[in-house]
């Protein structure tokens, strides 16, 4: 079984897969007549040459972070929760109606319990796709898929005919308070005298990420509860003969993952916007797939892979502005890590483990 | 609603209806074989793209809907390489195909036309026009039966007639050939069709190329039919209606038609009407465009018949050895 050794399995394989993602990439590059070469140092520098291009990395990784989490849980216990996109949605309105509604004396207090909602109405809307896949049996991606245009058309709704505010015609809610403001990592690192560019919506948010990341990682790996959902993730008629409870596993882990893809929208909804927008989640929620993929669920992993994908958007945004490459480039190549590291992950596998078995093979010999 | 106001909003419904009904039927038979497909989506945006760009380059529709084919077949077979050779997981595979086409297609748009994104509009013979029945203009005058047969039935393009046909044509393929049958049956059980010594994996390309022909149909309909010229994500969620539509008809051809025709009659509801009064009471539109997702949870949930997938669907087949 375990023909490959395990660094080839958690670190070659994701590396090769980024390989032949970047070099198509570059093909597709050289074919629409712009030098790939070029357009990756624009990358590089717009992305990761100034605090102001981190600051944006950052921002962009740290909702990817929650939201590559969100899947990963998911996955551990064999379930594709493709409805990020949607409980993220759900969850931005729980942070609106937190911090446009409650007088609050200190951001601080604010982002608790805003999160606290993200977590909470990202979870709710979870819920429903996992009660019905654990009682009754209802394939949990298609009606995940469902459930993000219903969020959609609920997110809609409430901006249209709920919280926007009298005379404007926008479909969005007014702007948070002035006390509900986050830091920003300019504001956390300016008394450390680290100067950090002062546009860039990078904020205190990533070290909640951060924190996330943590838990999960003691929640799957530290924990009765993580080792019951990895147990049924691997066979479910063996967890059930253990007498774990397959219900309350598709429960907990199903409300966990949609706790945390709800929990993004405290970075882009408080922490940038600062007002709730109809396309707030930007597809943050179905960018949380490529990350938990590439990531091999492991929080590490997703944290790396979501700096990425962070690096990618905010290089694919540059390179929008200053070459005649659209900004879909990122779209493409997130297309084929999750082409090659997921669906395809047995064309990459296959090979190296013949290549594995040849050299212990040598070396028995 | 008056009389001719209804018979105009059915049919505006069958013109939305028909690029579900061709992408609900190109699901039908992926799935029926066992391969989940929710690339739906990316495949008709591939093919409305490469349909749209022909056309406008070569000025036929014909060579358009050749294209359309060609470029989701492709998409197609990269699915089927992912979830049948390399037995990779087809939900994943799927969601990377839907961002496949949404990031390729502008890509392309954008380095052949310059255009944001689009295709260059398209006027003549680059479009499928509508053709009239006969007899359409003389019985126009005849109450109620003259509208019906000249404004409903008559004047559609050709693919919306194909796509009805293709109906009565799934149906006779999946239940009156012996290939449907063994269609049917590596849907269900592989194992045993593997027994009787025909080829999985053959059967399974099959009918994932089929899926890739009707999705290149309903791609090629939208830009060169529905819309004159390819617009950045036009299919805007009309995969995932066909597949709603495919789980709401319980994988049957004959519901699957009446299930896209009531999606459709939803989008032309949502598309005239903004918000509906009944009395004081008002639906709000966005209530209509997601009432078909909210239908096809409640079917699913088993709460008004349940619908139970092809057994087999997701599984890549490993021949024992």
């Amino acid at each position: 079984m375990d023909v490959m050794p395990k660094w080839a399995d958690v670190i070659l394989i994701p590396l090769i897969s980024l390989l032949l993602a970047a070099g198509l990439s570059a093909l597709l590059i050289l074919a629409i007549g712009e030098d790939p070469i070029a357009a990756a140092k624009l990358m590089i520098n717009g992305a990761l040459g100034s605090s102001y291009g981190w600051g944006y990395t950052l921002y962009y990784a740290t909702s990817f972070m929650f939201t590559g989490l969100a899947v990963s849980v998911a996955f551990h216990a064999r379930m594709f929760n493709i409805g990020g996109e949607g409980q993220a949605m759900i969850g931005g309105l729980g942070v609106a109606i937190i911090s446009l509604y409650i007088p609050w004396p200190h951001w601080s207090f604010a982002l608790i319990f805003a999160a606290l909602a993200a977590a909470l109405f990202g979870a709710a809307w979870a819920a429903i796709p996992a009660y019905l896949q654990a009682r009754r049996g209802s394939h949990i991606v298609i009606t995940t898929i469902m459930f993000n245009f219903i969020a959609a058309a609920v997110l809609n709704y409430v901006l249209v005919n709920v919280m926007r505010p009298k005379g404007s015609m926008d479909p969005a809610t007014a702007k948070f308070p002035e006390a509900v403001h986050l830091p920003s990592l300019h504001d956390l690192l300016a008394p450390l005298g680290i100067s950090f560019s002062k546009a860039a919506p990078a904020n205190i948010s990533l070290l909640i990420a951060i924190a996330a990341c943590f838990l999960v990682w003691i929640l799957i790996w530290r924990t009765k509860l993580g080792f019951e959902i990895r147990a049924y993730g691997h066979s479910e008629s063996g967890a059930l003969y253990a007498g774990i409870s397959p219900f309350k596993i598709t429960m907990i882990a199903m409300l966990i993952s949609g706790a945390l893809a709800g929990m993004m929208a405290i970075n882009n909804v408080m922490g940038e916007a600062e007002r709730l927008v109809l396309n707030a989640t930007e597809n943050a929620g179905f960018i949380g797939i490529a990350v938990a993929l590439m990531g091999r669920s492991h929080p590490f992993g997703v944290f790396l892979a979501a700096i990425l994908f962070g690096f990618l958007y905010q290089g694919g945004a540059e390179l929008a502005l200053w070459t005649n490459i659209p900004s879909q480039l990122i779209v493409v190549i997130q297309a084929l890590v999750i082409l090659f590291t997921g669906a395809l992950d047995n064309m990459v596998r296959m090979p190296l483990e013949r290549v594995f078995l040849a050299l212990r093979r040598r070396k028995a010999g | 609603m008056d009389f001719l106001t209804l018979i105009q909003v059915l049919d505006s419904s069958v013109r939305l209806a028909t690029p579900l009904l061709l992408a609900c039927l190109a699901g039908l038979y992926s799935e029926r074989a066992g391969i989940f497909d929710i690339g739906l989506e990316g495949k008709m945006l591939m093919a409305a793209f490469f349909s749209g760009a022909v056309a406008a380059i070569t000025g036929s529709a014909w060579l358009g809907l050749l294209a359309g084919i060609a470029s989701s077949m492709a998409l197609a077979g990269l699915h089927g390489l992912a979830s049948i050779t390399f037995r990779g997981n087809q939900l994943i595979s799927g969601v990377a195909i839907n961002f496949l086409a949404a990031g390729l297609t502008v890509l392309i748009a954008q380095s052949w036309f310059k255009q944001g994104g689009r295709t260059p509009s398209l006027t003549g013979a680059g479009r499928f026009n509508p053709i009239e029945l006969p007899f359409a203009e003389a019985v126009s005058g005849v109450p109620y039966l003259g509208p019906i047969y000249s404004e409903l039935l008559s004047g559609h393009s050709i693919l919306v007639y194909f796509a009805v046909l293709a109906v009565p044509g799934t149906w006779w393929l999946l239940y009156r050939t012996r290939f449907g049958l063994r269609l049917r049956a590596v849907g269900e059980n592989p194992a045993a069709v593997d027994t009787a010594g025909v080829s999985v994996v053959g059967l399974r390309f099959a009918a994932v190329a089929i899926c890739g022909i009707l999705c290149g149909i309903a791609g090629a309909y939208l830009a060169t039919a529905l819309q004159a010229g390819f617009v950045k994500d036009m299919t805007a969620g009309r995969g995932f209606i066909a597949l709603a539509a495919l789980i709401f008809a319980k994988w049957r051809p004959w519901q699957a038609m009446w299930a896209c025709l009531l999606f459709g009659f939803l989008q032309a509801i949502a598309l005239r009407y903004q918000n509906i009064n009944i009395g004081d009471f008002t639906i709000p539109v966005q209530v209509m465009d997601a009432l078909p997702y909210i239908l096809t949870v409640v079917i699913l949930a088993g709460f008004v018949g349940k619908a139970i997938p092809p057994r087999a669907g997701g599984e890549p087949y490993v021949k024992e050895r």
